[in-house]
């Protein structure tokens, strides 16, 4: 008896799913947005939510694209990685929406990515993030490792002298092959290996005390110390405490982090860490015209306390990138547009031009900021546009991979051997 | 007037090495006419130097900057202040590429001459390009300043003198530095002064009596300075050598001792060009690869070559024929390996220098040892007492009434996020905090009290569906937050003479915020001690818990005891979040962080006994800080190990380090 | 002659039935096979909602029939997705690196592995495949392991917390700190299992590359269709004859039972063992549907949603368990899927994405206050309404004080 309800049960929500596929039709082009709205990341991630709203409400007062309005799907993940790949499937197949915008970590991308290149769908990745990687469906418009840490490197072996490092990281793939990357970058700029200190701590760690002890005790052998961070979310604010607390002064080790921006310090009292670092392609306080009409309309739409980052000038780029390709392929069908997205140029918000390369990055400036008191950035080094690099070249075995959706045609290809390794990701 | 001397006399010392580089791009101090300066500028002084090097002050990188540094403060009056206020930022460039020292003024900057000082009007901020030199550039910048500040009358100036000599002294600061120690009012800081004297003497001195001198005069300090000067005439470079070895040696070392192994030896020859390298996988592949002739390399058809072995034969047959260069065997390796001496070498040339600074050192190095555990000690105290702290109310709530409450996390979330709200009510921190205390007990004393009555006092016969009841209202809650305070983190800010940290010395150190949350601990535990043992709420509490209907026969009411307890457990909650929040971070996810660690820590201590919870956390704390310091590179894994003992702990002891014996102990 | 274990209970087969019916609906509405009514995402997720209900049979033998609280099931749960994840993985990862070969030479086993190792963990990790990966290779044996791993974890962890008397609350701690333990283990980079990212990309079937999407979920909804049925059968055989009543006696009163003379350890002991393996067998059904695996699937909060899902469904009845489970995970996968509308109040619209985890919440503290029973307590409310059966046998004086179910047997 209860059985019969159960099924009749599962067939009324079959209907119910299928009949929002039903409903589907009509004069309007769809954008999947597939950011986590509950759960741990939804700190992260509803920002992005907002800002693809609120480009494609902007878009619609511009006309739209191709003469039709654009619609957003918005679902909601919920930090759950494997409900992101559901999800997609259910955006591309049910909802019928011609691109993606989403996910924020690595992990929730490696789930999504099966599903995009079975269905041949379009995703916009607007995040930093670890490279080794480039899937001929997927757009990154955050920053690949050389265009963020190597470059903070660079600056703190030349700008400021530090000999030792200490490697901070959340214990997932982000740091990891980042950390990974750049041992190799020090060792190759000869810094020793007992000069690299590498510590890993789980999400949301709070109890840095032990930590910022032995990254204090590193000055012990008369080296400038270093903090190379790519310490995770809330976690930062714990860390951020403690070494205040410790009375550690940008002067004597310096930290930069590849993971903390405006909306990161936002959650806390900045006058203690005034003068440490943050590398990004963008910050707040980038002096452009674009820049300022942007946060003044994300203020307008979400309040005046609101701040922008990174991600968000990612999002912003990855999406008018997506505008005008589809203008130029006059269709929103995935290979056209993927076509047409390579060699894009728009003016992204720090006053340069981002192009869309073969290998589906962008150039992007890198840019190196100082904490101010108010809990913005202070930009003390703004770099020319660095072509983003898929395969890292610091580590042997990625060295030799180079992707190139134009010409090649692969997105794994050994240059040594001449051969293309994967045609789809490995994931 | 010898202080003037003085500072001119340093400068030209600072200018000296990087003259060279310097008398291309500004004229030398003594020089009075340029020939390629216009006309219409000054030709020397400070304006004279900032025109001719206006590209690198604008643009300014460590690397490149030093030699223009040296020249400006060689540059005569007004170089001090200019560099000072470079370094502080309050320089900018007008559109006109003049460089003007900048003030706030309501029209946006009021600008000033650098060189004479005189007031130039005021300026939008939009026509100024305001300078921003990075740490490194400040760096020089200050250790450029140290010349005019190390006399200073300002005692401040002196200190930020002996701060940039401390980070980036050199041997050019010995001399005016020990000129700087006689005249020196201050006692504090001419001991400051005396202790630089000593370490820039170590580090960079010439006279190697006096080096050791120095090195001996500090005995066994502590601080990180001594070692940061001592260590690094300790640093050895390991070599390999055809005969004895020569210079400073530190130590010879054998292959096959130690760390040091046949692999390591063969490697260090190699990478000095003194032995050939070894074969490795892919440059055998690449070499078999290279002769493939009609489907065979050395007539071993390739269809065999997925076999290791054949792959060494086939070369074989190939380094045979001549076709490749013969590799080292295992043989050469060791007969290479013997032949050789090798030896860890000082940098540092004097071997009576280094003699005394490993001397010294070793002193320190015990002392060092045995304070790093009493810092982990501190730590780990520290640590116990934030378990303690979040496990205080669940003590009660579980257990002295046996009701799991899920929610408890909230209720510490709750706490937290009441003290963000007054601290956006009361700007004072101090007074804020003192609000916020008794308001998040009374918060979470009203939520708890309402749990209670409407849900939990009807599931006392059900214990484990009082888990599922409140684990509900535990996610419901924690959506509540994250709808109403978003999901960004809070900042709950501590006031500032919680600012900081307890320096016992440059290894002992504990944040005073650690120290209050101790201290509050310690205060609750006192609390509790006093609620159950000296109060008649206590006396009743006990008695509910052991046997209700006999209380109850007593004149107790049953039902306002468990409502009191559990809001009492519950309001103790909201206290801890505040100093949790204080400490880490105030997110909806604060709560739900700690609880698992909570109820471990109660059941590991034995339910029922506040000592037994008291126990628990500090054997958790010790245990955790213990393996990290085991294993620091990794404190995941400290996490992980942790916890397993905690499993391990409970199989062999269920009832926890204290156990409770006979009837109350049933359940 | 003796009535068939089918025979006397009636509901086994109505409920196999159901399933049945169920399975062959989705089937002809699938794209793959029928109508295309159902999309193919809509198959999947029907397909791990049966997996999700044969995992609740497990908690309901556990929990509602021996009366265990484990917050841990869902660590086996996710060893079993682990275990079948890393053969998926590896001989996925083997077909590519033998197609895309680069070089004259044949590889070495040795080459071979380490090409695979470095594809598998890319530049994070050594390219040498750690040894939990030994048996990754081979189909049978990473099956085997599906069964084993997950069962001798439960045997070992229970086999000591039994014998230590750990009972009730402080059991449900203990296993809820293995559970993140083991979440915690395989979340750290260095166990060799991909860390944070899990193992992903598991919805394609290494050999099946012909095959779509839309089949494969087709297929495997009839696994775990068949799985859940077979899982059916055996969990109501193990708590229908003497068994069922010995441990539904340690549930009610552990020390009535053992001054009995039973051990009960050794009875706990097999049911914990035997739905560890049952959920490892729903874990190794579930991920290939999901396609990703990582550590964050077992964190504690999952298994207690597992225990909330019997709960809701109604404890210590088999067919509770499944109706909890399904019904719970379909709806939250409706509300946080965007689409149920929006609820205007005038003064506050409520967004269910927002608003669902409160609902869901505080549904479960209703349904614990007041419907004990959960929603299979609709059945005895609607048998309660039903006239008494009578079936032609009078009631007699001397049966009166019978109630009529216990008069019919």
């Amino acid at each position: 008896m209860t059985g019969l309800r159960k099924y009749l049960l599962g067939a009324a929500m079959a209907t119910l799913f299928t009949a929002g596929g039903a409903l589907a039709e009509g004069d309007t082009i769809k954008v999947g947005v597939l950011h986590s709205l509950t759960g741990t990341m939804a700190i992260s991630e509803t920002t992005l939510k907002d800002t693809v709203l609120m480009l494609i409400e902007e878009q619609n007062k511009k006309g739209g694209v191709l003469g039709k309005q654009l619609e957003a799907v918005v679902v909601d993940p919920a930090s759950d990685w494997p409900l992101f790949a559901e999800k997609a499937r259910e955006l591309i197949t049910v909802n019928d929406v011609d691109v993606i915008f989403g996910c924020w970590t690595s992990v929730s991308r490696k789930s999504v990515l099966p599903v995009i290149e079975e269905l041949n769908g379009l995703l916009f990745y607007p995040v930093q993030y670890e490279g080794e990687e480039s899937s001929k469906n997927v757009f990154y418009t955050g920053a690949a490792p050389n265009q963020q840490a190597i470059p903070a490197v660079d600056y703190f072996l030349e700008e400021l002298g530090v000999e030792k490092f200490a490697l901070l990281g959340t214990d997932y793939v982000y740091p990891r092959t980042t950390n990974n990357i750049l041992e190799a970058y020090l060792k190759g700029k000869s810094i020793a290996a007992e000069d690299i200190f590498v510590n890993y701590t789980p999400f949301g760690h709070s109890d840095w005390s032990k930590i910022v002890a032995d990254v204090k005790a590193l000055g012990a052998d008369g080296k400038k110390v270093g903090v190379i961070s790519t310490i995770n979310g809330d976690a930062n604010i714990g860390f951020y405490k403690e070494l205040a607390a410790a009375g550690i002064s940008a002067e004597d080790i310096p930290v930069v982090a590849f993971s903390v921006g405006e909306e990161e310090l936002s959650g806390l009292d900045t006058t203690n860490l005034v003068g440490h670092l943050a590398a990004w392609n963008y910050f707040q306080s980038a002096e452009s015209p674009a820049n300022e009409e942007f946060i003044t309309a994300w203020k307008a739409k979400m309040g005046e306390e609101r701040v922008t980052n990174d991600p968000m000038e990612a999002t912003y780029i990855g999406f008018n990138m997506w505008v005008n390709a589809v203008t130029a392929a006059g269709t929103t069908d995935t290979d056209p547009v993927a076509d047409a997205m390579i060699g894009q140029e728009f003016p992204n918000l720090t006053g340069t031009t981002a192009t869309m390369l073969p290998n589906h990055h962008l150039t992007k400036p890198v840019l190196i900021g100082e904490i101010k008191a108010d809990g913005q950035f202070d930009i003390i080094s703004q770099t020319e546009p660095v072509a983003g690099d898929a395969w890292t070249d610091y580590l042997p075995e990625s060295a030799v991979l180079e992707s190139d959706w134009k010409d090649l045609n692969c997105g794994m290809y050994n240059t040594e051997t001449k051969t293309c390794v994967q045609l789809k990701s490995n994931y | 007037m010898r202080r003037l001397f003085l500072a001119l006399a340093a400068g030209m010392i600072l200018a000296l090495p990087a003259l060279p580089v310097a008398a291309q791009q500004a004229p030398a101090p003594t020089q009075t006419t340029t020939p390629t300066a216009p006309i219409s500028r000054p030709t020397s002084g400070l304006a004279a130097v900032l025109a001719e090097n206006a590209a690198a002050i604008a643009k300014p990188s460590r690397q490149t900057i030093g030699p223009v540094i040296a020249a400006i403060g060689a540059a005569g009056p007004g170089a001090p202040e200019f560099l000072e206020a470079w370094a502080d930022r309050r320089v900018g460039q007008r559109a006109d590429g003049r460089f003007v020292l900048l003030a706030p003024a309501p029209e946006g900057y009021a600008l000033s001459d650098p060189a004479t000082g005189q007031a130039l009007g005021t300026a939008p901020k939009s026509e100024i390009t305001e300078l921003k030199p990075n740490s490194g550039v400040r760096g020089l910048i200050a250790s450029a300043l140290v010349e005019f500040q190390l006399n200073d009358p300002d005692p401040a100036k002196r200190r930020a003198a002996l701060d940039a000599l401390a980070r980036n002294g050199g041997p050019e600061h010995i001399a005016p530095l020990r000129a700087a120690i006689e005249t020196e009012p201050d006692a504090a800081i001419r001991a400051a002064k005396e202790r630089l004297e000593g370490l820039l003497t170590i580090r960079h001195g010439s006279d190697p009596a006096r080096r050791i001198a120095a090195i001996e005069g500090f005995g066994s300090d502590l601080g990180l300075d001594l070692r940061g000067a001592l260590n690094p005439l300790l640093a050895t470079t390991r070599r390999a050598f055809a005969g004895a070895p020569e210079g400073n040696i530190a130590a010879e070392l054998t292959p096959g001792r130690g760390d040091f192994d046949a692999e390591a030896a063969y490697a260090l020859l190699v990478a000095q060009d003194m032995a050939p390298a070894r074969l490795t996988r892919a440059a055998l592949r690449a070499a078999l690869e290279a002769h493939i002739v009609e489907g065979k390399v050395g007539g071993i058809p390739v269809a065999e070559l997925d076999d290791p072995a054949r792959r060494d034969a086939a070369y074989a047959a190939l380094e045979t024929a001549g076709l490749v260069p013969p590799a080292a065997t295992d043989d050469e390796v060791a007969a290479a390996v013997v032949a050789h001496r090798y030896a860890d070498l000082y940098a540092e040339p004097d071997a009576a220098v280094t003699d005394a600074a490993r001397a010294a050192l070793h002193g320190i190095e015990t002392t060092v040892g045995a304070m790093q555990v009493a810092d982990l000690a501190l730590d780990a105290l520290s640590l116990g007492s934030i378990y303690f702290l979040a496990a205080i109310g669940l003590a009660i709530t579980f257990g002295v009434m046996r009701v799991i409450n899920m929610a408890h996390g909230e209720f510490i979330t709750m706490g937290a996020y009441t003290g963000y709200v007054v601290q956006t009510w009361i700007s004072d921190y101090t007074i804020s905090i003192l609000v916020a205390l008794p308001l998040a007990f009374a918060v979470t004393f009203g939520a708890g009290v309402a749990m209670e009555r409407l849900v939990i006092r009807h599931l006392y016969k059900r214990p484990l569906e009082t888990l599922l009841a409140t684990f509900g209202i535990s996610i419901a809650l924690q959506q509540i937050f994250k709808n109403v305070f978003g999901t960004q983190a809070r900042p709950l800010t501590s006031p500032g003479w919680l600012d900081g940290a307890l320096m016992l010395n440059d290894v002992v150190s504990i944040s005073y915020i650690r120290i209050a949350i101790f201290v509050l601990a310690l205060i609750f535990l006192g609390i509790f001690l006093w609620i159950m043992t000296r109060t008649r709420l206590g006396l009743e509490v006990r008695a509910v818990t052991q046997n209700p209907s006999m209380a109850a026969s007593m004149g107790i009411n049953p039902d306002r005891i468990n409502m009191l307890t559990f809001g009492l457990g519950s309001g103790i909650a909201g206290i801890a979040g505040v100093a949790i929040g204080l400490f880490a971070k105030v997110t909806s996810e604060l709560g739900s962080d700690h609880i698992v660690q909570s109820f471990m820590t109660v059941v590991v201590g034995g339910v029922g006994n506040i000592w037994g919870t008291l126990a628990g956390a500090t054997l958790i704390g010790s245990l955790q800080k213990g393996i990290e310091w085991l294993n620091p590179s990794n404190t995941l894994a400290a996490q992980t190990y942790m916890i397993l003992f905690i499993i391990f702990f409970i199989q062999f002891r269920p009832r926890g380090i204290i156990a409770l014996k006979g009837r109350a102990a049933g359940d | 002659m003796k009535p068939g274990f089918l025979a006397k209970n009636p509901s086994v087969l109505s409920f196999l039935l159901v399933l049945a019916i169920f399975t062959l609906a989705v089937t002809l509405m699938s794209e793959a096979y029928g109508a295309g009514l159902v999309s193919t995402s809509m198959v999947k997720t029907l397909g791990k909602t049966l997996t999700l209900c044969l995992i609740a049979i497990a908690m309901d033998l556990i929990w509602g029939y021996t009366g265990i609280l484990s917050l841990g099931h869902f660590a086996f749960f996710g060893l079993g997705g682990y275990m079948v994840g890393m053969w998926l993985m590896y001989a996925r990862t083997r077909e590519i690196v033998v197609s895309s070969a680069a070089g004259a030479l044949p590889m070495t086993p040795q080459e071979l592995q380490d090409a695979i190792a470095t594809q598998i963990f890319g530049v994070v990790g050594t390219s040498e495949l750690p040894a939990v990966w030994a048996f990754a290779g081979s189909l049978p044996a990473q099956l085997a392991l599906v069964v084993l791993v997950p069962g001798v974890l439960a045997f070992v962890f229970g086999w000591f917390a039994f014998k230590s008397r750990v009972t009730g609350v402080y059991l449900s701690i203990l296993t809820q700190a293995m559970t993140l333990a083991l979440s915690l283990y395989l979340f750290q980079n260095d166990s060799g299992l991909r860390g944070n990212n899990g193992l992903s990309g598991l919805q394609n079937i290494p050999g099946l590359d012909g095959v779509g999407q839309d089949a494969l979920s087709v297929w495997f909804l009839w696994a775990s269709a068949l799985a859940l049925g077979l899982g059916y059968l055996l969990a109501h055989f193990v708590v229908s004859g003497k068994f069922g009543s010995v441990i539904r006696g340690i549930r009610d009163d552990e020390a009535r039972v053992r001054f009995l003379g039973y051990s009960v350890e050794n009875y706990k002991l097999f049911v914990f063992t035997l739905t560890a393996i049952i959920a490892a067998i729903a874990g190794a059904l579930y991920y290939p549907q999901a396609g990703i695996i990582n550590p964050a699937e077992i964190a504690p909060i999952a298994s207690i949603y597992l225990a909330v899902w019997v709960a809701i469904g109604g404890r210590g009845r088999l067919y509770g368990a499944v109706i909890g489970a399904a019904f719970v995970s379909l709806v939250s996968t409706w509300f946080t899927g965007g689409r149920a509308p929006d609820l205007p109040l005038g003064f506050y619209t409520i967004k269910w994405v927002d608003w669902w985890s409160v609902l869901l919440g505080l549904s479960f503290v209703l349904v614990t206050l007041f419907a004990p029973k959960g929603i299979a307590g609709i059945a005895d409310w609607l048998q309660g309404l039903r006239p008494p059966r009578r079936g032609g046998a009078p009631l007699g004086p001397g049966d009166g004080s019978l109630q009529e179910k216990e008069a019919l047997e």
